[in-house]
């Protein structure tokens, strides 16, 4: 008899597991969608890649452009930036990795690493402080060219102060990161496709 | 609330939240162990399955307020960028119209429910008004959100219902005007419609709360009438009820997801996907079905101002039922004529629906239109037949029915009920 | 539960009988009753149909029909023609599409991108009818969701509002009036008893046989090119169908386990009570 009614109450537990089981797999699959529906949507993914028309751009000038909602800095920098930034000692920098999404993961941030195709004049690269996301100022800072009272190059970030140099490494202050470096390709020698 | 709970918090945690919230004790008392009739049937379900559809609703309506824009020339599109682009936006829009029909007919099959059974006799007066005011502001949450996609039938079927308030004497302009922000539905009326269909499901979950407080102070009614006698009567909610509940919830989900999945505008006007344009009515006005009924009520009366009464009176008059119903036998089993009365009453109502999808010239459930100037069937005096008979039933059927009726015998307890079915002494039939 | 069910029914019965003959007050005439690939529980879209749909669209319909709710990244989307994404970019450039601002404040046209919407054939709805006669050509993206067919509750519980067939009977079903109609007809328009906004339609018959060659050299007379149309706007309409019906269906098969479990629970549970 005592066997029967213990046989009785394993079904029983069986069939109430079961149930609690199929229940909480469902409701955790209902979940899905509710989550899903707040990453970026179809249109926003299509929109993901621009064209930038680099030929206007004077040499010493930069302008700045909105790709996925954020400022991305173009300079078009002069020789002596260039120099500059080729002139500094990797163990000098505060993060010596390139940061960029054309090189691989943590190779060295060299100048030439934080540019695309060996294309030195055109520097491309997210104006977000690495930070708190704030936009950095052009050619402010101690980090830039000077000659006699004008600066260029380097950015200076009004927000908490911090300095970034011609390759817009961070140099001083409280950013961990070096301004990140978008995912670009030169389409022609004067054309470039971000995203 | 004071249940009939002997809540004992178990853990230390237990023990010190007890002495500051108790949650726990009210939680035990007043959903787990709350003593419920032994006796109640699956159309008692449909409460814990409207709980679910206002829970439903409040989930999707949140996140597709995140990708909706509430301004006339961005609304529609906004609506289609929902169906195209956002991740699974398609499901969680199509959940949100389908599930207002759903809530709709939930809440149907809950009203009369109670109006078979009697649950709105004495003690339960203020349960049965707190549900008839939710049924109102339902019904106002779901016309601003029929708004929103900014279809023809969305801008056509708002100016019509504001339209209603113009037949109040003397202010009635200067109302419409005012719940317009204009000279016609525009874009002020559409962002406060947006506005009050974000805010009023809220209202709807406090109303829904007090209706629960109010069923608990003198618990449930039950098929007999019969008051609960003893401990013998009841069971506790939880696992009992929260398990039939929970069976019948999730039959009524898979009928919530044939409409979503496999109809998904079977139930919806086909016209609503035509953007709104105020200067072109559409050949045929209709409000959603669950209007219907009073859609008829209104146009069964040629004068303007009475059929607007009529029309809101016909819910309003659920306010007295109460009082109404004259007989002191609760459930419909034990009163022979009601009974019959009650579902000739259901019928009115669906012949109403009926009376009300239709043009007002039309022979009733035909697309031809009747000659003018003759007596003929149309949907029009269909209307006007049923809607004499829906209000005969609250006046003056329903009064003079409980002082002429004589009723069948109660049984002495919920109890004896029960055990009487379970051993009938002649087959059932 | 048994006369609960049984309630269900007859009240359920009561409402279908009723509901035969409801129906609007269209005068148009029913669309003719074809049937496609997409129809029913488990239908899905034809690829091939909707590439030649589209074909038919782009050198027909888009010379005066805007389908502004599309986007060209959509033809290569699941669910939809399968277009490759490679397809769908050289698709888009042969569309001129009106961007800008550019650097010298003027508007400027460029080629297409798979991310543009459909352009549309006028500037605004005044510059469209103007160039119609004073016809407004619709948008078509939702053309088949806001087009009945035909009416009836429970036809359209069973066969759907008939949008698709919609649109191939107004293509394929000009004819010659009666001579009672004949003397309402207005100038410049044509009778069309499919239409649904009167007898007479301003869109002269948009195909004729062969217009449209098809690169599966499928056939091209005007029943065929306006069936692959009509099928190519139920797409447009409703891009999610597929994944919704194949979503649909295992969420039905889960509910209906998850009752079966719970009906045995309750059992279990009220086997005590009972």
């Amino acid at each position: 008899m005592s066997t029967a009614v213990h046989a009785d109450v394993n079904r029983r537990d069986f069939l109430f597991i079961a149930t609690g089981a199929v229940g909480a797999v469902g409701a955790a699959l209902t979940a899905w969608p509710f989550i899903s529906q707040m990453n970026p949507d179809a249109s926003v993914l299509a929109m993901a890649a621009i064209e930038v028309d680099l030929a206007p751009i004077a040499e010493g000038q930069e302008i700045t452009i909105k790709w996925r909602g954020n400022p991305v800095f173009i300079r078009h920098r002069t020789a002596k930036e260039i120099e500059l930034a080729k002139s500094v000692k990797l163990e000098d920098l505060k993060d010596p990795t390139a940061r960029s999404a054309n090189v691989k993961d943590g190779d060295p941030a060299t100048d030439e690493n934080r540019v695309v195709g060996g294309k030195e004049g055109f520097l491309v690269m997210m104006g977000v402080c690495t930070h708190l996301g704030c936009i950095p100022i052009g050619n402010e800072g101690d980090y830039g060219v000077v000659e006699g009272n004008v600066k260029s190059g380097g950015w200076y970030c009004p927000c908490h102060g911090s300095q970034y140099d011609t390759a817009g490494r961070i140099r001083k202050g409280p950013a961990p990161e070096n301004l990140f470096v978008p995912k670009y390709e030169y389409l022609s020698d004067t054309k470039i496709r971000i995203g | 609330m004071s249940g009939p709970s002997n809540y004992q918090p178990k853990s230390a945690f237990g023990k010190w939240m007890h002495e500051r919230l108790p949650i726990m004790e009210l939680v035990q008392g007043q959903a787990l162990d709350f003593p419920t009739p032994k006796n109640l049937n699956y159309w008692w379900t449909f409460g814990g399955i409207l709980a679910v559809m206002l829970v439903a609703q409040l989930v999707t309506g949140i996140v597709l307020a995140m990708h909706y824009t509430a301004h006339v020339d961005m609304a529609f599109d906004s609506v289609e960028h929902i169906m195209r682009d956002v991740n699974y936006g398609w499901l969680l829009r199509y959940l949100h119209s389908n599930g207002a029909s759903m809530f709709f007919i939930a809440v149907y099959v809950h009203i009369f429910r109670g109006m078979y059974y009697g649950s709105y006799k004495a003690p339960r007066e203020v349960l049965w008004m707190i549900g008839v005011l939710i049924y109102l502001v339902m019904m106002a949450t779901a016309f601003m959100g029929y708004v929103l996609p900014w279809g023809q039938m969305s801008f056509w079927g708002a100016k019509v219902i504001t339209n209603l308030f113009s037949a109040i004497p003397f202010v009635g302009e200067s109302v419409t005007t005012w719940l317009w922000g204009g000279y016609s539905v525009d874009n002020p009326t559409l962002n406060r419609f947006f506005s009050l269909h974000y805010l009023l499901p809220f209202v709807l979950a406090g109303l829904v709360g007090l209706h629960i407080w109010a069923l608990h102070v003198p618990g449930n009614n039950n098929p007999t009438g019969v008051n609960v006698r003893g401990s013998q009567d009841t069971v506790p909610f939880h696992p009992y009820y929260t398990m039939k509940d929970g069976f019948a919830i999730v039959v009524f989900m898979l009928l919530y997801s044939a409409f979503t999945f496999f109809g998904p505008n079977y139930l919806g006007d086909a016209i609503n996907y035509l953007p709104a344009n105020p200067l072109s009515t559409p050949s045929h006005i209709v409000p959603e079905w669950y209007y219907l009924p009073f859609y008829a009520i209104l146009r069964a009366i040629p004068n303007k101002l009475i059929g607007v009464i009529a029309m809101f009176g016909s819910i309003l008059i659920l306010f007295a039922l109460p009082w109404l119903d004259t007989s002191r036998v609760r459930s419909g089993t034990y009163r022979p004529i009601f009974k019959q009365i009650f579902w000739i009453f259901v019928v009115v109502c669906i012949t109403l629906g009926f009376a009300g999808s239709g043009p007002p010239d039309n022979y009733f459930l035909s697309h031809e239109a009747a000659p003018p100037d003759e007596w003929h069937l149309t949907y029009k005096l269909v209307g006007q037949i049923a809607a004499v008979c829906y209000f005969a039933f609250f006046f003056p059927i329903l009064p003079l029915l409980g002082l002429l009726e004589s009723p069948k015998p109660l049984p002495p307890s919920i109890s004896d009920d029960v055990l009487a079915k379970k051993k009938p002494l002649v087959p059932a039939e | 539960m048994k006369k609960m069910l049984k309630t269900f029914v007859v009240a359920g019965a009561g409402l279908m009988l009723l509901a035969g003959a409801a129906s609007a007050s269209e005068v148009q005439r029913d669309a003719k009753a074809i049937s496609y690939s997409f129809e029913g529980p488990f239908g899905t879209f034809d690829k091939a149909q909707l590439q030649r749909g589209y074909k038919v669209y782009k050198e027909v319909c888009a010379n005066c029909h805007s389908m502004h709710l599309v986007s060209f990244r959509n033809l290569s989307e699941h669910g939809g023609p399968g277009f490759s994404t490679e397809q769908v970019k050289a698709l888009a450039a042969t569309f001129t599409v009106k961007d800008g601002p550019g650097n010298d404040g003027e508007m400027f046209d460029r080629p297409g991108l798979p991310s543009d919407r459909f352009p549309s054939p006028f500037a605004n709805e005044q510059a469209a009818r103007n160039s119609n006669a004073g016809a407004l050509p619709p948008d078509l993206s939702l053309i088949t969701k806001f087009r009945p067919g035909w009416f009836g509750t429970i036809n359209q519980l069973f066969n759907g509002i008939g949008g698709p067939q919609y649109v191939y009977s107004v293509l394929t079903g000009y004819e010659e009036p009666s001579e009672e109609i004949k003397k309402e007809q207005p100038e410049g328009k044509l009778y069309n008893p499919y239409f649904a906004n009167g007898l007479f339609i301003s869109m002269p018959p948009p195909l004729t046989d062969g217009q449209v060659t098809f690169d599966d050299g499928a056939p091209n007379k005007v029943d065929d090119m306006a069936r692959d149309v009509s099928a190519f706007l139920a797409w447009t309409a409703e891009p999610k169908m597929e994944e919704r019906k194949s979503l649909g269906f295992m969420v039905i098969i889960y509910l209906a386990i998850l009752a079966s479990l719970l009906y045995f629970v309750k059992k279990k549970i009220w086997a005590d009570q009972h």
